[in-house]
């Protein structure tokens, strides 16, 4: 055989290879369109069957027995406020401090490894096991289901989400600010908080408001921590408190009665717009500044 | 003496080491939750190995009113779940990461976008939809079709009873959760792909399918597959949406319409009741996920790491 | 008698502007490209030599944004026509970048990758190319030992020179180098401009360059660009030697770029 030889009538037919390609184009569009349809599907559900139940009793009233009066969410809402704002008192010191270590003290270090290797796995963690952690680490010795219990599972699962944000914010800042900011005489410290931090400023801001969006939906870990009752939740340290996303739970699943369902989609539709507008809210107030 | 306290702690030099300090200690906080995890839980459990032994793993018995059992059905049910998800999440989130990574930015930015909302949206939305909708849809369309029509109840582990609940439910659930999750990464992946590598195979004639499987996927596979794995370990733990619809039996599944459970919802739906040697028995099922997932995540960062160190990324 | 005559006109191209968005790169160019010669397009960066040369495999298309008008007539069909198949003119005109970019697969199928793409062909046939294609890359004796280990465990000039194997397989007409010796110290680079003068009779060349004396030493044309304009073409000789044009001298004189 010559290896010379034209290769004229020998080649493939380009009609399939394109033909492949304009499938796989169309195969693409069909899958991204049965994504985003499943995201509407269930926002078109949420919203369909929760509207009918929003309402100022709705939203102002606590949770009740079923049979009572006027029942709503109020409890629930202020409840999931506390619980969350808790966690974030919590988790953000720390979790700022620690993103700070590894951006600005940890680069290349192995201690930075194992914290780093640390935080993916924490972050791997099912958040269910996070409350029978804190449900073995806080309720068994204190005796009591409480609303600060469910702040602490959800403080351990944003502090690693927290830490990785701060990190990788931090280290986008050009080390030429650092440079600039030691020159003038300022401590690390300083340089740091004031000068570093800053600079990052809109970045750690839309990080923190994501990872708060993100475990005030969390429900797995409140269902062993903070409980749920009807009451308001006038007992932070002490008492099961009443939180959406159990709330949802029980009318959903334990209940049979169609109201409590509707009541359930109602506190859905809540929860969901409130995520979503956190979300949204962060990509569009921060949207030009995003490559700081 | 409050006065020299104060002096020594503004002094600048002092302060600097203080502040270092503090921020060393909050990054320690991780690796030390991260141990008293895997401490607490095996401690926890030890009961239960000390009187199932290893057994625990592969006995299918539930029967809390005789204090037997096994954690063999939601093992299983874990597992089974978490294949359909992945199996049907993974082929679109790939060719949807490379639709969005050639599109005109002002159809992919917003596409992309949307992405991340469908993984902002708490899985307890998505376990009451798949209750209150999926499962009807199941029920009357989609089992009935694949058992009778494409004449599939005749092949094995694809039953031919259902109610809607079960397996296959949870894993097209799981599947809708993970899907942005797995096709943010390779969205990432195509995107440090080199330009010039790309445009090297467009140069000699490809099409644009064959520079994404013959030429991005190989250079990128370490990455792609990363992502599958952080798909994977979503899928595990996740506890919400599987609960809602899975059925909750602690028996071995025959089929894939048939109910089951996983780990995670058997610690849903018991634990707050449990006690005694059933609650020893949960945090050992605890252990088990928690050992998954630690697995799992070991070969997620080992792939993700691979691909930035092979970049020349610091980390 | 056939000696005298002019050579053939391999690509020839009239009037092309180019526009990145609303920013214009390329104005009103005119080439021509004889066949089996080298060109050299040097000029200062930034100038439009490489956009010039991405248009003539329509590369520039993979970006939204890039546009070309006029015509670029390859053996005398104009290539920006929209029904020309954008994949077989690439397997006609072949591309080396200015970094080596050897796919992530072995050095063997690196080579057989644009054969097994565009034609049907035997096994022991693409195994036969494939030495051929490296033969005429001048790398088979370097690598023949280790056709199974991966492309990018080779140097960077030997992975340059697999690229060109790679290009040279499909059996292009033309090869198109932007920069192509850019990223290689000089002992590979040198390899790489004898392979050039190697490949002359079988292919037409067109080089993108930086460097002057490499563009003297192995071209027999020069079009020299300057802000977007194809200042001057004429032989490679007369260009270095004797130029029309005040601004190419200052050029090739080194007053600057």
């Amino acid at each position: 055989m010559d290896p010379f030889a034209p290769l004229e009538d020998r080649r493939r037919g380009l009609r399939f290879r394109k033909f492949l390609d304009r499938m796989v184009r169309v195969a693409s569009l069909a899958a991204l369109a049965a994504g985003l349809g499943g995201m509407l599907w269930i926002l078109y559900t949420v919203v369909d069957h929760g509207a009918g139940a929003l309402g100022w009793d709705f939203l102002t009233e606590p949770s009740k027995p079923y049979g009572a009066e006027h029942p709503g969410i109020a409890n629930a809402l202020i409840g999931t406020l506390l619980i969350t704002l808790g966690a974030a008192l919590m988790a953000l010191p720390p979790a700022l401090g620690a993103g700070i270590y590894l951006s600005e003290f940890g680069r290349g270090s192995r201690t930075a490894h194992w914290i780093r290797f640390s935080a993916n796995v924490m972050m791997g963690v099912p958040s269910v096991l996070v409350g029978l952690f804190i449900y073995a680490l806080w309720v068994v010795p204190t005796g009591k289901f409480s609303g600060f219990a469910g702040s602490l599972a959800l403080a351990v699962i944003m502090f690693p989400v927290v830490m990785r944000t701060t990190e990788d914010i931090l280290t986008m800042v050009p080390d030429a600010l650092r440079e600039s900011a030691l020159a003038l005489g300022m401590t690390r410290a300083r340089a740091i908080c004031r000068i570093v931090c800053r600079a990052g400023r809109n970045g750690l801001v839309t990080g923190v408001l994501l990872a708060v969006a993100r475990v005030s939906g969390e429900t797995a870990p409140l269902l062993f921590t903070a409980l749920w009752s009807d009451g308001w939740p006038t007992g932070y340290f002490r008492e099961p408190t009443s939180n959406l996303p159990v709330l949802i739970t029980e009318y959903a699943t334990n209940s049979p009665f169609p109201e409590q369902h509707a009541a359930g989609w109602g506190a859905a539709l809540v929860v969901m717009t409130l995520i979503l507008l956190l979300n949204i809210g962060c990509r569009v107030l921060f949207k030009e500044k995003k490559h700081v | 003496m409050f006065k020299q306290l104060a002096q020594k702690i503004l002094d600048p030099a002092r302060a600097d080491r203080l502040f270092r300090i503090a921020v060393l200690l909050s990054a320690l906080l991780l690796p030390l939750v991260m141990t008293g995890f895997f401490l607490q839980l095996g401690w926890s459990s030890a009961p239960a190995w000390r009187e199932f032994g290893l057994s625990l793993l592969w006995s299918t018995e539930w029967d809390p009113v005789a204090n037997r059992f096994g954690a063999l059905p939601a093992i299983v049910g874990t597992l089974l779940t978490t294949s359909i998800a992945i199996v049907a999440a993974t082929p679109p989130a790939f060719i949807i990461a490379l639709y969005l990574v050639d599109a005109p930015p002002w159809i992919g930015r917003p596409l992309s976008q949307a992405l991340d909302l469908l993984a902002a949206i708490p899985s307890v939305i998505y376990g009451m939809w798949g209750l209150f909708v999926l499962v009807p849809v199941m029920q009357n369309h989609v089992q009935p079709f694949l058992a009778d029509t494409l004449r599939m109840k005749h092949l094995p582990f694809v039953g031919e009873y259902f109610n809607g609940f079960g397996i296959l439910t949870a894993g097209i659930i799981l599947a809708l959760m993970i899907l942005p999750y797995i096709s943010a990464i390779m969205r990432d992946v195509f995107r440090m792909t080199p330009p010039m590598l790309r445009e090297s195979a467009y140069g000699i004639g490809c099409t644009r399918w064959e520079t994404a499987v013959h030429i991005v996927m190989r250079y990128g596979a370490r990455g792609l597959l990363g992502g599958v794995f952080v798909g994977l370990g979503r899928a595990l733990g996740e506890t919400m949406a599987v609960l809602f619809v899975i059925g909750n039996v602690a028996m071995l599944p025959d089929s894939i319409f048939a109910g089951g459970t996983t780990i995670a919802a058997t610690l849903a739906n018991n634990f707050a009741e449990a006690d005694g040697l059933l609650r020893h028995v949960l945090f050992a099922l605890g252990l088990v996920l928690l050992v998954m997932s630690f697995i799992v995540q070991l070969f997620a960062q080992s792939c993700l790491t691979a691909t930035a160190a092979a970049r020349g990324e610091e980390r | 008698m056939s000696e005298i005559r002019p050579p053939k006109i391999k690509i020839s191209v009239r009037n092309l502007n180019f526009f990145y968005g609303s920013h214009q790169a390329l104005f009103a160019n005119n080439l021509d490209i004889e066949e089996h010669r080298v060109t050299a397009v040097i000029g200062p960066s930034g100038c439009g030599k490489s956009t010039h040369l991405r248009v003539y495999n329509r590369i520039y298309q993979l970006y939204r944004e890039q546009r070309a008008e006029g015509e670029v007539l390859l053996d005398g069909h104009n290539l920006l026509d929209s029904d020309v198949d954008v994949l077989e003119l690439r397997r006609r005109v072949g591309m080396i970048f200015q970094k080596p970019t050897p796919f992530p697969m072995s050095v063997f199928d690196n080579v057989a990758y644009p054969l097994r793409l565009h034609f049907k062909l035997h096994r022991t046939e693409i195994a036969e190319r494939v030495e051929s294609a490296l033969r005429g890359a001048s790398l088979w004796d370097e690598v023949k030992d280790k056709l199974k280990s991966s492309g990018l465990a080779l140097s960077g000039g030997q992975q340059q020179r697999l690229c060109i194997a790679r290009a040279i397989a499909a059996e292009p007409e033309v090869l198109l180098m932007d920069e192509p010796t850019s990223a290689i110290d000089p002992v590979a680079t040198a390899k790489i401009e004898e392979l050039i003068l190697a490949l002359k009779p079988r292919f037409t060349i067109v080089i993108v360059t930086h460097n002057m004396q490499q563009a003297a030493r192995i071209s027999d044309r020069t079009a020299f660009f300057y802000k977007g304009e194809i200042v001057e073409t004429d032989a490679t000789a007369k260009i270095f030697t004797n130029p029309s044009n005040p601004k190419t001298e200052e050029y090739i004189t080194g007053r600057f770029g």
